[in-house]
């Protein structure tokens, strides 16, 4: 679904300023997984998640999404984005901001806004179309940015710390709802978080990121039963193991056997 | 609530003043000076004195009042249409601005009245020398705002619309436009106000033969003072009622954006 070969970023073309990113970063997703890539802060997550999706090029390496080499955004690719503030639009209502990508897929006006209504109720949201996203409260303005990536049928999502902004309750149930969402729509998942809870709860797979320039530290398979539950599965010997190593990972302490 | 108050304050101002303006000058007796009373009545007479089935207007209201909107309508939307065109072409390419842009402050401080024999050349006495000067001069305050507004649209909003593959057309109509609407908004207000100016300022030039600038020269010119002043009391009246008009249709456009800074977001 998803192959990374040896990607490399570098801002400031080589001068004195430039910052080493990425540096030889290795990875492959398969169809239907949902990955959960964590790392230190400022170690190169949000680069590697805007290469992915085509929103800058990568000084090295190559990405392919099934099987394509990525050079803009790929088809069949939605994002959501930390700061739903700032990517939700706000001259829109929340309707008109799901319907909005789905101008590119060819969908007459009235089955657009059944999409987005479909896509809203999905979520949770089903009376809010008409409302603006500064009406709702942060989670609920993250649910909108989720539905509109929900509505444009992805066969991948990427999220970039989407959960980065909202209280703790608020983010329990905002996994939930990735969960759930997952299940029902057949696609693949890209995950980046700095929390490490959060990786282990929501991922099939973690992937563990060096501080910058990152690259591959760990890469390991979760194997939770599911389906997962706020208070069961975080009492679990399994993640209480493995929180506990993918901490001691992002922070650069040496793995016990 | 506050609106209401502000606005039940502001009348009984409004009157003291026009009561002290009315003692002053019939105190002073001055024929420069003629009392609000003699020019209320004048103005009646001279424009709201016509049939009902026409609102009241007479001929002279039609041949005073009618013109100078319509300069003014043209110019205006001729040059906010530019402006803002222009304006989002600039604020959407770095390089150009860079460029452009000490010459743009160069062109929008030359007051626009030092310019008129330049379009008396070029376009000779009468009505498009008028229309072309009064673009000319509103233009700058939309072109520049919109540039501004169009070269700080919020990057996220961009990438957004790039992640969901929009085109540019739809990037720039949708996310670009919407975004710098608030500016845009700022710098039309401006024109409006100066578009009002430079059309009186256009018809008192001559080859003008309607028009409230006209009317203005020939009360002037035959020293006809209650008639002068009514000029000049319904310029002020039809820029007040001009602004609130606007600020009514900027409240329905932009009421996303004054909803969102009111509750802090």
């Amino acid at each position: 679904m998803l192959e990374i070969e040896n990607l490399t970023h570098i801002y400031g073309g080589g001068g004195p300023s430039a910052h080493h990113a990425i540096d030889q970063l290795n990875l492959s997703v398969a169809e239907g997984e949902l990955l959960c890539i964590v790392g230190p802060s400022g170690c190169g997550k949000s680069t590697l998640l805007r290469s992915i999706a085509g929103l800058i090029t990568p000084t090295g390496g190559r990405i392919k999404v099934d099987g394509e080499l990525v050079r803009q955004t790929p088809d069949n690719l939605a994002v959501v984005f930390q700061d739903y503030s700032r990517s939700l639009f706000p001259w829109m209502s929340v309707a008109d901001n799901v319907a909005l990508p789905l101008r590119r897929k060819n969908m007459d006006k009235k089955r657009r806004r059944e999409a987005a209504a479909e896509a809203l109720e999905s979520v949770g949201l089903s009376g809010a179309g008409r409302k603006y996203p500064f009406q709702l409260s942060g989670g609920m303005q993250q649910r909108v940015a989720i539905a509109r990536a929900l509505a444009y049928r992805p066969t991948l999502m990427l999220m970039d710390e989407p959960f980065g902004s909202v209280d703790a309750q608020t983010r329990e149930d905002l996994e939930d709802l990735v969960l759930k969402v997952r299940g029902h729509h057949k696609m693949t998942i890209v995950l980046i978080t700095h929390d490490i809870d959060e990786s282990v709860y929501v991922g099939d797979r973690v992937v563990v990121l060096s501080k910058a320039p990152a690259h591959v530290v760990a890469d390991l398979q979760v194997d939770l039963p599911s389906p997962r539950d706020q208070i069961n599965t975080r009492e679990h010997p399994d993640f209480v193991h493995l929180r506990a190593e993918v901490g001691r990972l992002v922070r650069g302490q040496p793995v016990a056997h | 609530m506050t609106r209401l108050g502000g606005a039940l304050l502001r009348w009984p101002l409004l009157i003291v003043l026009v009561i002290l303006w009315e003692v002053a000058t019939r105190a002073a007796g001055s024929a420069f000076f003629p009392p609000p009373s003699t020019i209320v009545t004048r103005m009646h007479a001279l424009w709201f004195s016509g049939p009902p089935g026409r609102l009241f207007l007479t001929d002279q209201a039609v041949a005073d009042i009618l013109p100078s909107l319509g300069r003014m309508a043209g110019g205006l939307a001729g040059g906010a249409t530019a402006g803002i065109l222009l304006g989002l072409a600039l604020g959407l390419s770095s390089r150009a601005y860079d460029y452009l842009d000490g010459v743009l402050q160069f062109l929008r401080a030359i007051p626009p009245p030092a310019l008129v024999t330049v379009f008396l050349v070029v376009f000779g006495f009468g009505m498009r020398m008028q229309l072309a000067f009064i673009m000319f001069s509103i233009i700058w305050p939309v072109l520049l705002n919109t540039a501004d507004g169009a070269r700080a649209v919020e990057p996220l909003y961009l990438e957004t619309g790039r992640a969901f593959r929009l085109s540019r057309r739809e990037r720039v109509l949708r996310i670009v436009l919407p975004a710098a609407l608030p500016k845009v908004f700022a710098g039309l207000r401006l024109a409006l106000s100066l578009s009002l100016i430079v059309t009186v300022f256009a018809e008192l030039l001559p080859g003008t033969t309607n028009g409230i600038g006209f009317q203005l020269t020939v009360a002037y010119s035959m020293f006809n003072l209650p008639a002068m002043w009514a000029g000049i009391v319904l310029l002020g009246v039809l820029g007040y009622l001009l602004n609130e008009v606007f600020l009514v249709v900027e409240r329905r456009v932009l009421g996303w954006h004054h909803a969102r800074e009111t509750a802090g977001a």
